[in-house]
């Protein structure tokens, strides 16, 4: 009783309600002589069953259900939350709370990985007078997508009444009936709603990637717009492709999926679609005022540094938490990602010290991205040797692609959007199919692990094709109806003062 | 009254402004400058992307003097800032016309 009154957050008159609810045996959560309730346990579900008297679908559970359930389903129940598989026998619509513990603490590390991670890591990278533009798309996506997300993105991905392997479902729109209760279909004991904020969070970095392409020389609105459409035609079909329950990639959990591939963390849904895209962008973009003509060296190495160092921490929250569990195969992933980040990272500085004679912070900055680009698809799926390899190619192919490739191109990838994360992301998805192990994952069955090298390159086509040909259809479409570039004045001037009206810095 | 003008690099500051400290010389004027001559710049590679910075960092010092001081002050410049190697800057001589302390109205070398 004391208890009760001491966890509920109601106002006086309602706490009084509640006192009173609580009270009976009916509001009282597993009630049952053999387990005393812990103050955890009357907590949170009890205020709700109290004030509603039916119960929500899916919501906490009603006492009627465990209390009828043998002592053996109860048991088997707690350990499937320990062993991370499904507990709704006696504990439907009962999120885990370690697991559940872990991925907010997830998602609010991927957050972290754009504000203010990608956009430090960018921001330092461009010159001064255009620093605040680049935190203010970054900014400027995460609050726009988290819109789209609620409204719409989070259904066409995550939903399934379209039972279409393009587009999930239109159930999910505006958030309804997503609420604290898990959604099976993806993880037996992290709320449904915890899960969309984590998703979201991958939705928010992707578009913002695609910023270092076009760093320096786009309008404000019009990035906008371009990542508005680009989410409907680009992220959310891709995200649903690869990781819907209905989706035409999904190797392990669809099995009528067209393409038996698997994509831990968001290899081609991430990294391989903005790295793309970014490239297809830029080039219709085309190059900075100045480009090759005048210096355009980074303002501020220390900001990238900083940035790039809370990548790698946020992204142990982006790799990890794509397990959607506390589980062994989060440890796994959190593992492979460590060595892979660090061994990339030093290699590409390596290379640089051997063929330059001098190992620059950017190229350690690179390096560490790189990893953590090439790791992201393979984390949950391969052991630490298969990562290590992954670590040195991490160091060497993109590098290649930003330090050869580039230059001979010619194009103006500003912050090298392409030669990381499309390089990488692809290289990623690559090597997940050559190192997957079901030792790792037992998720990953033979049939699968059989064919899965072609699988993959399936998907990375499949992929590649969409993000370019869509992304190629959108510029066009945003520069026909508001212009892409800002006038040249603008631009000389930077788009700090011109499009946001602030410095970054101020001196007398 | 003269402006000695010395254009020097950055970590001889010290010792030049000890050197003239030593002469009994109580004010200076510090400035973070870039520039080049004869020295030329260095590259700088970030990436894919190569630049040839000209302009490197020095220091100037701005010391106004009676005359029978430059000669003095001009020497102990000269040899605390000198490293014998390319870069090691250049000293300036200019003549003052006036000079006011604008807390006491003070005209002249009694002003410096």
């Amino acid at each position: 009783m004391l208890n009760c009154f001491r966890n509920t957050r109601f106002p006086t008159v309602l706490g009084a309600v509640a006192i009173l609810l609580c009270g009976s045996p009916a509001a009282l959560p597993a009630q049952d002589t053999s387990n005393s309730p812990t103050p955890a346990s009357i907590a949170s579900p009890a205020p709700s069953s109290a004030v509603t008297p039916v119960p929500v679908v899916g919501a906490s559970p009603t006492p009627s259900t465990t209390q009828g359930a043998s002592l053996e389903d109860r048991v088997a129940s707690l350990e499937a939350y320990i062993n991370n598989t499904d507990g709704t026998k006696t504990l439907p619509g009962v999120p885990g709370p370690g697991h559940n513990a872990w991925m907010m603490t997830s998602s609010a590390l991927v957050l972290f990985m754009t504000l203010p991670g990608l956009a430090l890591f960018y921001g330092g990278l461009v010159r001064r007078k255009n620093a605040l533009s680049v935190l203010a798309q970054c900014f400027g996506i995460a609050g726009l997508v988290t819109l789209l997300w609620w409204a719409f993105g989070y259904s066409l991905v995550f939903g399934k009444s379209f039972n279409n392997p393009f587009y999930g479902g239109s159930e999910f729109f505006f958030l309804s009936g997503v609420t604290s209760a898990p959604n099976t279909d993806y993880a037996f004991w992290v709320s449904q709603n915890v899960y969309a904020m984590f998703q979201l969070m991958f939705a928010i970095i992707t578009p913002a990637l695609i910023v270092g392409a076009i760093a320096e020389r786009m309008k404000y609105m019009s990035v906008l717009l371009f990542i508005t459409i680009w989410m409907f035609l680009v992220y959310f079909p891709q995200a649903h492709m690869v990781w819907g329950i209905t989706g035409l990639m999904n190797g392990i959990w669809n099995t009528n999926s067209q393409i038996k591939a698997i994509d831990f963390a968001g290899g081609t849904v991430v990294h391989m679609t903005s790295g793309w895209s970014a490239l297809i962008l830029c080039l219709i973009l085309g190059p900075r005022l100045g480009f090759k003509k005048e210096p355009m060296p980074p303002h501020s190495m220390v900001l990238c540094m900083v940035g790039t160092s809370m990548l790698w921490v946020g992204w142990y929250g982006f790799n990890a938490g794509s397990a959607v569990a506390a589980d062994t195969i989060a440890a796994n992933a959190f593992t492979t990602t460590t060595l892979c980040t660090a061994i990339a990272a030093f290699t590409w500085a390596m290379m640089e010290k051997i063929l330059r004679g001098k190992a620059s912070v950017l190229g350690f900055c690179s390096g560490a991205v790189a990893g953590l680009v090439v790791i992201t698809p393979a984390c949950g799926f391969v052991n630490p040797t298969g990562a290590v390899i992954c670590g040195v190619l991490a160091g060497v192919i993109p590098f290649l692609a930003v330090s050869v490739l580039k230059p001979a191109l010619g194009y103006d990838d500003a912050l090298d959007t392409f030669g990381v994360h499309a390089v990488g992301g692809t290289l990623g998805a690559i090597l997940t199919g050559i190192f997957a192990t079901k030792e790792v994952n037992a998720n990953l069955k033979d049939e699968l692990l059989a064919s899965l090298f072609v699988s993959q390159l399936k998907a990375v086509l499949v992929t590649l094709v969409l993000a370019t040909v869509a992304t190629a259809v959108i510029a066009f479409v945003v520069k026909l109806v508001i212009g892409l570039r800002p006038t040249p004045e603008t631009e000389t001037a930077g788009l700090d003062i011109s499009e946001h009206g602030e410095e970054a810095y101020i001196s007398l | 009254m003269k402006k000695i003008e010395a254009i020097i690099k950055p970590f001889k500051l010290e010792e030049v402004k000890e050197a003239l400290s030593d002469l009994g010389i109580e004010g200076m004027t510090v400035t973070e400058v870039k520039g080049f001559g004869r020295q030329k710049g260095h590259t700088e590679i970030y990436r894919g992307s190569e630049y040839t910075v000209d302009f490197l960092p020095k220091i100037k010092i701005e010391v106004v003097l009676g005359d029978g001081m430059v000669e003095n002050a001009t020497a102990a410049v000269v040899k605390a800032a000198k490293t014998g190697k390319i870069g090691d800057g250049k000293v300036f001589v200019y003549a003052v016309e006036e000079a006011i302390r604008i807390r006491t109205d003070e005209t002249g070398e009694k002003a410096i």
